[in-house]
């Protein structure tokens, strides 16, 4: 477990206290806000969602840079690939 | 031949056939996956499984299509949908009414009281509400929005006297064979 780092993201998208399926549905929507190569923070609380966001990213192509959790609070940082 | 000449042709071919099998395995990530899925219930409980899968598969850019059919057609049904129920009778899986007090179990016979059907939907809507679920409709959304079908089954609407006009926007009417022909194409097939 690693401590939560402050990470430099072009958008902050909060799933916190959301089941699936609504983290990646947000998150897929939040990705068609952003440019090409652009990068989006999001933080989530559902202990599924560490598996789900690493689904969503190989399933559509983007990419997960980094995976932290503090306590309850799980954290991503997804980069738009395509 | 000789045996220098043979060993050759026998590298060439593994090497070719190594490359085809890459190529196929990199087309195969490439290509875009496909949802089937029949949503043959119409109860409360039972509308949100299909709409959770169907909406997630679009945001893992998957193509979806949704068969409805039987009591399932009423979730595609505007007339319907907002008024879904679950029923406590028959189903011992119900939850104690009050979370703190587990043991405390009602009857299941208690069930086919009056009143007791919707009690037990608004008790199902208050966890929805409380777990942040989105509402059936927000769910059926995203996964329009997403570019999913969402198919009626022809033969429910005619046994159950149900039109076009009843059903939400963007339904498409199909019979089995169109449905089987999209789900023929489908890397996951499931019915609910």
């Amino acid at each position: 477990m690693s401590a939560l780092v402050p990470t430099v993201s072009d958008l902050f998208l909060d799933s916190k206290n959301l089941l699936c399926p609504m983290p990646i549905i947000k998150l897929s929507q939040a990705i068609k806000k952003i440019s090409v190569g652009q990068t989006i923070l999001t933080e989530t609380t559902d202990p599924g969602s560490q598996y789900d966001i690493a689904a969503w990213a190989r399933q559509t192509g983007h990419e997960l840079l980094s995976t932290e959790n503090e306590g309850k609070i799980f954290r991503f940082l997804v980069r738009r690939n395509k | 031949m000789d045996a220098a000449l043979q060993q050759q042709v026998e590298e060439l071919v593994a090497k070719r056939l190594a490359e085809i099998e890459i190529e196929k395995a990199i087309q195969d990530a490439q290509r875009v996956k496909r949802l089937a899925l029949v949503a043959s219930k119409g109860s409360l409980d039972m509308a949100y499984p299909p709409l959770i899968l169907a909406s997630t598969a679009v945001s893992l850019g998957w193509e979806v299509g949704v068969f409805f059919t039987f009591y399932g057609l009423d979730i595609v049904n505007k007339e319907k949908l907002p008024f879904l129920k679950v029923a406590p009778i028959g189903n011992p899986a119900m939850p104690a009414p009050i979370a703190a007090i587990p043991s405390l179990q009602v009857p299941n016979f208690l069930g086919m009281l009056p009143g007791m059907t919707p009690i037990a939907t608004a008790m199902m809507k208050s966890w929805f509400d409380r777990a942040n679920i989105p509402p059936l409709q927000d769910l059926i959304d995203v996964t329009r929005e997403g570019g999913g079908h969402l198919y009626a089954c022809t033969t429910t609407m005619g046994v159950m006297g149900v039109n076009e006009e009843n059903l939400l926007e963007g339904v498409e009417c199909r019979g089995a064979a169109a449905f089987l022909e999209f789900a023929a194409g489908a890397d996951v097939a499931l019915f609910i």
